[in-house]
């Protein structure tokens, strides 16, 4: 689908469509610039004809250029492998638009953001409570996104209202933010009628650090390493999103050998952290055997990880334009071997846990989430395969995966079975690629370019484990960062388990939980 | 069941064989440390870990030094679910304004007396992020720091051996 056959679309869909212009900058990504009044309705043909979820929406503050903010919504077209923005301006005397989230519920966190960071209004959103900015210390208009914002004033402090459930018998059960574990902090409201969950409401951004702030007025060099720390267990995956929307800005063309390279990695990246769900998910059925051996698996690879590239996260090793250091002939056959023994011991491991009734019990029909659900609330990634979603950048986005033969990890019945499933299937499938990239490594050849950077803007994307990463860079004309949205796959899919555990018993949360394996630093950033 | 003992008797004590380099640099280090924690703490050492805003990657490595790998716990090192149990707080990230109240709650319950520890270069001075508009700390503005542990992120026998230079 070219541009001229995606605008007839439209069109067929919303006879009213009249797009102000059309613009391509790169081969996979479309903007359309429209009224401010159709934004609601071509947002609605998009979301039918492609079909998409909202992946992206955000707002940018021209106001002192323009007088103007600025509203992006970013859908994804996967027939042709493309972006689709949608574009509109808004007034900075009357800063509002019409909200999508009634008819697109993948938009509604979207759109409470934008509230929160712009002070634009999302007309008719039901919901307007802030995530990120807990009212309980930071007063009502704040906003930190804006340019001419500083930092946060003093005033009058509120609370949070939780969505409440009245009823005979029903009662409250407050967890977090900090959790009896080692892990990132939130609050999860259940409300419970004897012992099935009813409802859950979570409350996240207790990690918020004002990320996308500081991204802006940073070089590119600088900004890498800050998107490396944003979500830590996907640091790798970060880092290529963000350089991915540098280098489409300054337009050089990556060595095929840094291509293979980032594949290694970002392969590496997906079976550590899948060996660590893996093992999660085992522990919170109460299996601690697998859990230890899975923990084995992860420190191999994190091991490797360091053998190969001095960093068991993988930092430091991407760059703009490419990657910092190689695999030399020794450390390859290093990482073979090495890959050979955390294949045999995941084996092991996963035929531990199938072959265990009392396992495979607590784990079939365990928090469901059903395709209808999972494809309105947008659930990306390896949750939204798990329900039968066929969605995963690196199918419809291939590069380097078309050659590699990549196959996709499907699975329909959305519980927590299936998440594990869709892991396995894809550690399986990580390991192989990894072979074959390794085998495409010669020694010696190119595996970075100097990028010169330009003022533009694009859209950088990478499937890291959890699902796509998507970093939307503008740089100024120094080549500086003028604003990066950035959005982890944990977003969407937070709310995702909120629906899962509906009908499961409260000792099955962290089981549902650990199925999801979703990053409170990501969501909050 | 017969596989898990065959895997088992395999695999031996990890802790010995996956690899021997570690292992030398370890062991020494986690038997003193072990002997330390029996004089100082009547056997066991009690932390209790609080995420203040960090990105994930510290509690990673926490979480690791805890597995069968490294296994803290053979040295004394307990990882308690609740503050009345820790005789350590052990902080990770830059402090989120958002998370000022729950880390002072967490502080305050634990029974006297206590230390705090900090892991990672967020939690010494806001690392990356101490620019930040909502970032409150660092974590020694608002509770008294005994010890940091370096690092972004710290690795696991670097938390060993930080622990250890600090009971010596």
């Amino acid at each position: 689908m070219d541009c001229s056959e995606l605008i007839s679309g439209i069109k067929n869909k919303f006879p009213g469509f009249n797009a102000v212009s059309v613009s391509q900058n790169y081969l996979d990504e479309v903007c359309i610039k429209v009224p401010a009044q159709i934004f609601k309705d071509t947002c609605l043909a998009l979301h039918a004809i492609l079909p998409s979820p909202v992946m992206m929406l955000f707002a940018l503050d021209q106001r002192e250029e323009a007088g103007k903010f600025v509203v992006n919504s970013v859908f994804v077209n996967f027939k042709a492998s493309q972006w689709v923005t949608v574009t509109i301006d808004v007034p900075q005397e009357n800063p509002c638009f019409d909200s999508l989230a009634k008819s697109i519920y993948s938009a509604a966190l979207f759109e409470r953001e934008i509230r929160e960071m712009f002070g634009v209004e999302p007309k008719g959103n039901p919901d307007l409570r802030r995530l990120k900015l807990h009212d309980e210390v930071c007063p009502q208009g704040n906003y930190p996104l804006r340019k001419d914002f500083r930092e946060i004033q003093p005033g009058e402090l509120a609370g949070y209202k939780f969505a409440r459930v009245e009823g005979e018998g029903i009662f409250e059960v407050p967890v977090g933010p900090v959790h009896a574990g080692i892990i990132g902090p939130g609050h999860f409201r259940f409300s419970v009628a004897g012992e099935p969950v009813i409802n859950l409401e979570s409350r996240l951004g207790f990690t918020h650090r004002g990320v996308e702030k500081l991204f802006e007025g940073k070089s590119c060099p600088e900004a890498l390493r800050l998107a490396e720390c944003v979500c830590g267990d996907s640091s790798f995956a970060h880092s290529l999103a963000f350089s991915h929307a540098a280098e489409k800005i300054s337009g050089p063309r990556i060595p095929a050998q840094a291509l293979y390279l980032r594949g290694i990695f970002l392969e590496l990246e997906r079976i550590y952290n899948h060996a660590n769900d893996v093992g999660g998910i085992a522990l919170d059925a109460g299996f601690s055997f697998p859990s230890a051996l899975a923990s084995v698996v992860k420190e191999a690879v994190l091991q490797l990880n360091e053998r190969l590239c001095a960093s068991r996260y993988l930092k430091n090793v991407n760059a703009v334009g490419g990657v910092s250091s190689g695999i030399d002939p020794h450390r390859k056959q290093e990482l073979l071997a090495a890959l050979k023994n955390i294949k045999r011991d995941f084996d092991e491991l996963t035929e531990i846990l199938l072959s265990s009734i009392s396992f495979m019990d607590r784990v079939d029909t365990a928090g469901v989430l059903k395709r209808k659900t999972a494809q309105d609330l947008g659930i990306t990634g390896l949750a939204g395969r798990a329900s039968g979603i066929p969605t995963d950048l690196r199918k419809y986005f291939p590069g380097i995966y078309k050659e590699a033969k990549f196959k996709m990890a499907l699975q329909g019945s959305g519980d927590v079975l299936a998440r594990l499933r869709v892991r396995i299937a894809e550690f399986a499938e990580s390991c192989r690629l990894i072979e074959e990239f390794a085998g495409k490594l010669s020694d010696g050849g190119q595996i970075r370019v100097d990028p010169q950077l330009k003022p533009g803007s694009a859209l950088g994307y990478t499937e890291g484990w959890r699902g796509p990463v998507l970093y939307w860079v503008k740089t100024d004309p120094r080549g500086l960062i003028e604003r990066c949205k950035i959005v982890d796959p944990s977003f969407h899919n937070w709310q995702g388990l909120s629906y899962a555990v509906l009908g499961n018993i409260i000792p099955d949360f962290p089981l549902c939980n650990k199925s999801f394996g979703l990053s409170y630093s990501g969501n909050d950033l | 069941m017969l596989r898990i003992l065959k895997t088992r008797v395999l695999k031996g004590v990890v802790t010995r064989h996956i690899s021997p380099e570690l292992f030398k640099e370890i062991e020494p280090d986690g038997r003193e440390l072990r002997s330390l924690i029996r004089k100082k703490f009547g056997r066991s050492l009690n932390i209790r870990e609080v995420d203040t805003g960090s990105c994930g990657a510290c509690e990673s490595e926490i979480n690791a030094a805890n597995n069968p790998v490294y296994d803290l716990q053979r040295f004394g090192v307990n990882f308690v679910a609740s503050p009345r149990h820790a005789d350590a707080l052990l902080v990770t990230g830059p402090v989120s304004k958002n998370m000022l109240t729950a880390l002072k709650k967490t502080y305050e319950a634990m029974a006297e007396p206590k230390f705090v520890i900090t892991c990672g270069d967020c939690a010494l001075d806001g690392g990356l992020f101490k620019d930040s508009y909502y970032v409150e700390g660092p974590v020694k503005d608002i509770l008294p720091v005994a010890l940091h542990i370096p690092g972004c992120p710290p690795s696991p026998s670097a938390i060993i051996k930080a622990l250890l230079a600090f009971l010596k």
